[in-house]
């Protein structure tokens, strides 16, 4: 048999716990008093906030209006009267602005058939603007504008479509579901795109501990002609991640400070290309995404289709509750996600995971002194040097680090995942790019 | 035996014997002369190295006055008046050295007793990695976050911790090189005159209602301060009261009615 294909450098083998909800078929979030919808969910400007409070909207109204290059629209989750305006923490410690919402009235699109639009008379153009407006982002986590990265610039051309179907955080299953119940539908989003960026061929990547994904996505993209070819791949963390899944499939290597349309490929997730189908086809914008509610201390781990905006709170609440023993809640997966302070936190178009973790999973942990003994150089999938990095950070040399590629670190955890020494190495990189970008800006 | 020893005792000798001549020669011939005006500048600065100034440290602020690129020549926050004055006396310029002497001051109180906390925070000691998450641990988001960053760049360790959790500032060793101001995140470090006489310690501009919940400590923008001493330059801004030192009134009874007693001595 021919093995697997992976990328070459670094990268750790996390326990998966995917068998929590992996057999959980998607349903839907039941939806409770209040929607507390951020203004910015993407990576990029915030939105400008179109309404004011005591205004009316309907399901899947334009709230927020893009306001720069790099910016998404955000539309209503639900219909209903504004509530306040008011200041928020995300889940990943930064303040925005959020509008608050009372559900009230009628819903125009749940629970109502919808006549499929006719895509095919739209151009390449008229398709990235309806992408556009419908607010759609990268779903995988990093929330870039997809509108944005379909702006194929004129000298390059897009040899290959790269979709991520790779999920390789532990616990999420949301990306797995979704490929083996909406398979139909990622298949109508994969020509929209085709007809988008004309590429030369088309990858899926599926990692192998989801061989039934492998199967279905298999089967479809065997009748849809040969353009299409799933490509299985070994286990390995951080697979998800554009730079290591391009290595991986295509061999190519992103250069440093570039993206992967330099190498002459886009990459997207499943769940994105999904959304494209939802917002073309079925004149959706994009306020609904898959969540995986898991862990060991959620009583019923379940795979929901959660709108935007939707609390913490009213999601665990979903599943049962959480047990007695639980000590942490995550916001997206175990290895790149942010510790919640509060259950209010609510759902963005980048939550992937919540997860209630309870002691006996997150470990005792101990912080002690480097010991140099390497692990986390072995294990950076970019080749950074972590030890290094990490002292010249605490010591505020903050331009040393920067010469040691330190905005090359996509802090995908794996350097604090095996430091035996327990250093929260990822939140001195994040410290490190922080006040770097605040030496050069000042 | 001997003979060995006497040999290395001899030839390092006179290795030493030559090096030393050479150094003598080089130091006499290629010698750079500095101008006596330059090294004068550099004796009358401080020699902290702090970079208050803006230059790269003390040498470096003394070539910049030197050769005129600078253009304030009272830069020098730890040498104050007297070495500004001294810098002045030797480029032969008059400047004004009316401007008094400030010293660095947190303006929070808020400690493990008086705060309230929103989480526990289990990550690197550093003020600025605390507060890119959720703005620090504290419920309040203006106050101090305990951690010493300020601590940590204090070039003359004025800064220490006290039993609260909290910093403060030895206004005695402050030489207002302005640094701690420079790392804290949330600006809860800020320059006091060093004769100020009392100082509204609290930094939340957030309602009373809100601050009363996260800080029995902090000032909740009642106007008592402003009615009982109001030749004292209190003024109200943003549910947070500040002191105008330019005025000179008492600001005893100020302090003495204060709800929350956060106007402190300083």
């Amino acid at each position: 048999m021919k093995s697997l294909k992976t990328f070459p450098k670094g990268g750790v083998h996390p326990g998966d716990f995917k068998d929590l909800t992996n057999k959980e078929p998607i349903r839907n979030a039941a939806i409770k008093d209040s929607f507390i919808i951020p203004m910015s969910q993407h990576i990029g400007a915030p939105c400008e906030c179109l309404v004011n409070p005591g205004d009316e909207v309907k399901e899947g109204m334009l709230i927020g209006k893009a306001s720069g290059f790099i910016s998404a629209n955000i539309h209503s989750p639900a219909p209903g009267v504004v509530k306040e305006i008011t200041d928020i923490f995300l889940a990943n410690g930064l303040k925005t602005k959020a509008v608050v919402l009372e559900p009230s009235g009628y819903f125009d699109q749940l629970g109502k058939n919808i006549v499929p639009a006719d895509w095919n008379s739209l151009s390449a153009k008229e398709l990235q603007e309806k992408i556009f407006n419908s607010g759609i982002v990268g779903l995988g986590g990093a929330t870039f504008p997809s509108n944005v990265k379909y702006m194929i610039p004129p000298d390059a051309k897009v040899e290959a479509l790269v979709i991520n179907g790779v999920e390789c955080e532990p616990y999420l299953t949301a990306d797995h579901r979704l490929m083996l119940e909406k398979s139909a539908e990622i298949f109508k989003g994969l020509e929209i795109l085709q007809k988008v960026l004309n590429p030369e061929k088309i990858f899926i990547g599926i990692e192998a501990n989801k061989p039934d994904a492998i199967d279905i996505m298999g089967n479809l993209a065997q009748e849809s002609g040969g353009k299409i070819e799933v490509v299985p791949l070994k286990l390995k963390y951080p697979q998800g991640d554009e730079k290591q899944l391009l290595k991986a499939i295509t061999g190519r290597e992103v250069p440093s400070g570039k993206l992967p349309i330099n190498i002459g490929a886009v990459v997207s997730n499943v769940g994105t290309v999904f959304a494209i189908y939802e917002a073309v086809v079925l004149n959706k914008p994009l306020f609904e995404r898959v969540v995986t509610v898991t862990g060991r201390g959620i009583k019923n781990p379940s795979n929901l289709k959660v709108r935007v905006g939707t609390k913490v709170r009213d999601l665990i609440e979903d599943c049962g509750g959480v047990t007695d023993d639980t000590v942490k809640l995550v916001m997206g997966g175990p290895m790149m996600g942010f510790t919640m302070c509060s259950l209010d936190t609510p759902v963005t178009k980048g939550t992937s995971g919540i997860l209630a973790l309870t002691e006996k999973e997150i470990g005792k942990s101990v912080q002690t002194a480097c010991i140099m003994c390497g692990r986390c150089v072995k294990v950076c999938p970019i080749g950074l040097v972590p030890t290094k990095l990490y002292k010249n950070i605490t010591h505020r040399r903050y331009q040393d680090a920067m010469h040691l590629n330190l905005m090359d670190c996509k802090e995908c955890g794996c350097c604090a995942y095996v430091c035996p020494a327990n250093i929260p190495l990822v939140q001195g990189m994040r410290l490190g790019k922080k006040m770097a970008n605040k030496k050069v800006k000042s | 035996m001997l003979n060995t020893i006497l040999y290395a005792f001899i030839s390092v000798s006179l290795l030493g014997a030559f090096f030393g001549i050479g150094l003598a020669i080089a130091a006499k011939y290629l010698y750079v002369k500095k101008e006596k005006k330059l090294t004068d500048l550099e004796e009358a600065l401080p020699g902290y190295n702090c970079g208050a100034c803006g230059y790269a440290g003390c040498s470096a602020y003394a070539e910049a006055i030197f050769n005129g690129i600078a253009e304030d020549i009272t830069l020098c926050s730890p040498g104050g008046a007297e070495t500004a004055q001294k810098v002045a006396n030797i480029m032969e310029v008059a400047i004004d050295v009316s401007h008094e002497k400030k010293v660095a001051f947190v303006h929070c109180k808020g400690g493990k007793d008086t705060a309230r906390y929103a989480f526990e925070y289990k990550g690197i000691t550093d003020c600025n990695a605390a507060y890119s998450m959720y703005q620090g641990n504290k419920v309040c988001k203006y106050g101090c976050l305990g951690l010493g960053s300020c601590i940590r760049v204090c070039p003359v360790d004025a800064i220490a911790y006290d039993n609260q959790g909290l910093v403060v500032v030895d206004k005695e060793k402050c030489i207002s090189c302005n640094q701690c101001v420079t790392v804290c995140p949330s600006g809860v470090m800020k320059m006091i005159p060093y004769t100020a006489d009392y100082v509204v310690a609290c930094n939340s501009k957030d309602k009373g209602a809100v601050t009363r919940k996260a800080c029995t400590v902090g000032c909740i923008g009642c106007k008592m301060c402003e009615k009982k001493s109001p030749d004292g330059g209190f003024k109200i801004e943003n549910f947070l009261a500040e002191i105008d030192y330019s005025a000179n009134g008492e600001r005893k009874n100020a302090a003495d009615a204060c709800p929350v007693k956060c106007i402190v001595t300083n």
